[in-house]
């Protein structure tokens, strides 16, 4: 149990926001109460809601809200936290051709059938579910907006989870399939990503066209962010139809970039800059699946542990220190750092009373 | 938090007598801002303007050392909230707890792994810091017996463990040359716990549910005569340990009159957790939000490498990319028919290259291009390692020199540069590498001069 605010003897407090008031004479003075310095945040996180139901205009059994924080990361003796960070658990439109075999293992036969994958990470009790198109299909071509269109079809047929769709991560190429894409779902309030600033033209009209989302990509940078976020709504869609993504790195790899751009970002957002005040989306697992002690399980130092274990807690911890540092929704990879991950936010987001 | 020349000022007597060797008090007070004069100096300063100098002085964070000679850590003189402001400069102690109820065989065994834990990170061997031995028996016979285990088969610092005095007394009997943190002064217990700490010399854990009762115990434990403190107040769980500690952080920080929370916190991630996974999580999150010890209940190497990870990243100076020196890197004993790659000077770059080229055994040729500490892709963006500073590199390094071939091998990621540097370098031909480091062994076995 906790008090709040902390006071004892009944009488002035010591702390003040601003931290450099306290005038002199007060030094010498005994202290008489004891009160935790709160920050008076003048910002608020926008609230963003994926997905639409069919009352909405779409098929989407649910909806989910992201956002809306008025203070750090489960702060609540400062402000309470309307919605918990949500899991979005990534899938792509074939068989990924540079998965570590321990996601190719757990995912098993699902892998070469978008649908029965989707179907498979809905059975995981998460919020919401990425597309990843890629650059190519099986057979080696370049994916065509067809080959697009007809994946995120039966994705969205399968599951009744609200989608984000990302592209493979090249310019021409994924403005021609996400706006396949937008058109082929529309109505669904998907996420179309990756949106940056050589893209966001054609992106955002595509979301503007057809009723969804968009999720800026900037390389870890507060002013890059906030850049493309007036370059997005200049286009006329409505910031609560935009989520960030300052992108992030693995543990070991340069997380720490990421960690710091987004409390900066958060930070931003409190003080009541209205241009960074957009939920934000990390990509943990895709980060720490790249790296050699995820992806590798021989010939590798004995102080690595267990390759599974390690692998999965690389994940896992890259997801927990992002979400303490501010990430709306993390994007993960293993079912076990799913289940790992959620057990995380349920006892952050659990009052203890 | 430190004074200005002008609050200074209004401290001291303001009578001009120049003693102190200044014209004017002011003028003293200024050169005391800066640092460039000593207090004492003045005679006539008061007990009270003394004590408040030397308390606006003292760091926000307490520093706090246990251990001895290359073992020893220390922890605290924290002075941010968030590492981006300037950086957090001490990493929190990561230890291992044993209980004296353990099979004396399993903790003689456990002790020693943790010891001997290592794990190379970019260059940096990384190692746990300590073990923690808790009294679980209520027995001093039985902690003295265990404490001695311990210190038999590590170096590293202890924390000792046990709520009654008495045990606790019988525990420090048994460690020599190395200073242990004691654990924990409570309510019922302080007078005891606090002498004990005294006749040490050793820094002494508070324990008090809630911050309140942790304020109140803290004080009377300073006044007693006891310096070095370490917190507990108490909460375990991730919700409320993430909240009251980053409140302990505040108030050391920003509550400038009262030090009394101005002491590095002990967190013990294992006792509100059912699993290794959870544990680790809670760690992670006191890794990145303020504890200055931590006391694991499981070891695992495969957990413990990506916490030593992640504390290293988290502490590294984020005004400064840890780099290694540009030049040419000879691997494995490498001749002028062997094979050369370039990529950038970023320390984790550097290393995630370095260490597969020499785990093939083959020998190789490193170039290393001064990118000011950017990685291949963002030195790329930043026109810090683009064909220009390529071609310059291999130009001025005298590479050509060491080689007979005219054969360059570039990081997949920046494939888009082959053209431009075949033009740029003549008569030398671009390899294009895969796009990951753990793909450099396959791709070498290609080499063919
Ligand atoms: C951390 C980071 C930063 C950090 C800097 C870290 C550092 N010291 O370099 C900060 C926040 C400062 C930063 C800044 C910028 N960044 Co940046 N950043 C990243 C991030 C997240 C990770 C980079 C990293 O450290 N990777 C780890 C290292 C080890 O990888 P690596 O060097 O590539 O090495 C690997 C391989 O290339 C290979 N390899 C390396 N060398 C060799 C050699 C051979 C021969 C072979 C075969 C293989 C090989 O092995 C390694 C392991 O696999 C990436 C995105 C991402 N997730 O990858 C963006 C990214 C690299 N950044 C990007 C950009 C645009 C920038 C900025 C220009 C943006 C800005 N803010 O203005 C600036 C530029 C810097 C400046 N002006 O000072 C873009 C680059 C886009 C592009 N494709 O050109 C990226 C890709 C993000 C994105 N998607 O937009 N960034
Ligand atoms: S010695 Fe003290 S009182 Fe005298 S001038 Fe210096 S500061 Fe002032």
């Amino acid at each position: 149990m906790r008090h709040h605010p902390l006071q004892y003897c009944g009488c002035v407090a010591i702390g003040d926001t601003e931290g450099d008031k306290t005038n002199l004479e007060g030094v010498a003075v005994m202290p008489v109460a004891v009160e935790t310095p709160k920050k008076e945040w003048t910002g608020q996180v926008r609230e963003v809601v994926l997905g639409a139901t069919e009352a909405e205009g779409g098929t989407r059994s649910k909806t989910v809200t992201v956002g809306g924080e008025s203070t750090l990361p489960f702060l609540d003796f400062e402000a309470p936290m309307p919605n918990p960070p949500r899991i979005a658990v990534e899938i792509q439109d074939r068989k990924p051709s540079d998965w570590s075999s321990v996601l190719l293992t757990v995912w098993g036969q699902v892998l070469d059938d978008p649908a029965a994958w989707a179907k498979a990470v809905e059975e995981l009790d998460v919020d919401l579910l990425v597309l990843k198109i890629n650059l190519t299909d099986a057979d080696g071509n370049e994916t065509t907006a067809e080959q697009a269109r007809a994946s995120v079809r039966k994705v969205l047929d399968a599951t009744g989870l609200p989608l984000i769709v990302f592209g493979p991560g090249q310019t021409e190429l994924d403005i021609d399939l996400l706006v396949a894409v937008a058109e082929e779902a529309a109505g669904e309030r998907v996420v179309l990503g990756v949106c940056d600033d050589k893209n966001y033209k054609t992106i955002v009209a595509a979301a503007l066209a057809h009723g969804h989302l968009v999720n800026g990509r900037t390389a870890m940078d507060v002013n890059l962010a906030k850049q493309l976020n007036i370059l997005i709504s200049d286009m006329g869609l409505p910031l609560d139809r935009v989520i960030m993504d300052p992108t992030t790195a693995a543990l070991g790899y340069g997380v720490e970039y990421g960690y710091s751009a987004m409390e900066r970002l958060r930070l931003a957002a409190l003080q009541g800059d209205g241009m960074t005040q957009q939920p934000m989306l990390v990509t943990p697992g895709e980060e720490a699946w790249r790296m050699k002690e995820a992806k590798v399980g021989e010939d590798v130092p004995q102080a690595w542990g267990d390759w599974e274990e390690r692998a999965i807690t690389w994940e896992t911890l890259t997801a927990t220190t992002l979400i303490h540092s501010g990430a709306d929704i993390v994007v993960l990879r293993h079912p076990e750092s799913v289940r790992r991950v959620e057990d995380l936010i349920s006892r952050l987001w659990n009052k203890g009373d | 938090m430190a004074l200005t020349g002008l609050e200074i000022y209004k401290l001291l007597p303001k009578t001009n007598c120049k003693d102190c060797g200044f014209p004017t008090c002011l003028a003293f007070a200024m050169k005391l801002a800066a640092k460039q004069a000593e207090l004492a100096a003045c005679p006539d300063v008061s007990e009270d303007a003394k004590a408040a100098l030397e308390s606006a002085a003292a760091p926000p964070v307490r520093l706090i050392t246990i251990g001895a000679d290359e073992y020893k850590i220390e922890v605290g003189n924290e002075t941010e909230l968030y590492r981006h402001n300037k950086a957090f400069f001490h990493m929190p102690g990561l230890l291992v707890r044993v209980r004296d109820i353990q099979p004396l065989a399993e903790v003689e065994e456990l002790v020693s792994q943790v010891d001997s834990y290592a794990v190379d990170y970019v260059g940096m061997v990384l190692n746990l810091d300590g073990i923690a031995v808790e009294s679980a028996s209520g027995d001093g016979a039985k902690f003295a017996e265990y404490v001695k285990v311990a210190c038999a088969n590590t170096k590293r610092p202890l924390l000792l463990m046990a709520d009654d005095p008495e045990v606790m007394k019988a525990g420090l009997a048994e460690v020599e040359g190395s200073t242990p943190l004691i654990y924990a002064a409570r309510a019922d217990n302080w007078q005891a716990m606090a002498e004990l700490a005294k006749e040490h010399s050793a820094p002494l854990a508070v324990y008090a549910e809630g911050l309140e009762p942790l304020v109140e115990l803290v004080k009377e434990v300073k006044e007693s005569g006891v310096e070095d403190i370490v917190l507990d107040p108490g909460t375990r769980d991730f919700h409320g340990s993430l909240n009251v500690l980053t409140e302990i952080r505040r108030l050391a920080l920003e509550a400038k009159p009262d030090r009394l929370l101005g002491y590095p916190v002990v967190a013990f991630p294992g006792e509100s957790t059912e699993s290794l996974a959870e544990e680790s999580m809670l760690a992670g999150q006191h890794i990145a939000k303020y504890a200055g010890f931590i006391v694991m209940d499981h070891f695992d190497p495969a957990v413990a490498y990506p916490l030593l990870a992640l504390r290293q990243n988290i502490y590294t100076d984020p005004r400064q990319p840890v780099q290694v020196t540009p030049g040419i890197y000879e691997i494995n004993e490498p001749g002028p028919n062997d094979q050369l790659m370039i990529t950038t000077n970023f320390s984790i770059t550097y290393f995630s290259v370095a260490n597969e080229v020499e785990g093939t055994g083959m020998p190789a040729w490193l170039l290393i291009a001064d990118s000011e500490g950017l990685s291949v892709l963002t030195g790329w963006a930043a026109g810090k390692f683009d064909a220009d500073k390529i071609a310059t590199t291999v130009k001025t390094s005298g590479i050509a020199e060491k080689v007979s071939h005219r054969k360059l091998t570039i990081p997949g990621a920046v494939s888009v540069l082959s053209g431009e540097l075949e033009d740029e370098l003549g008569g030398w031909e671009i390899l294009v590498g895969p796009r990951e480091a753990v793909d450099i062994p396959a791709f070498m076995k290609l080499w063919k001069e």
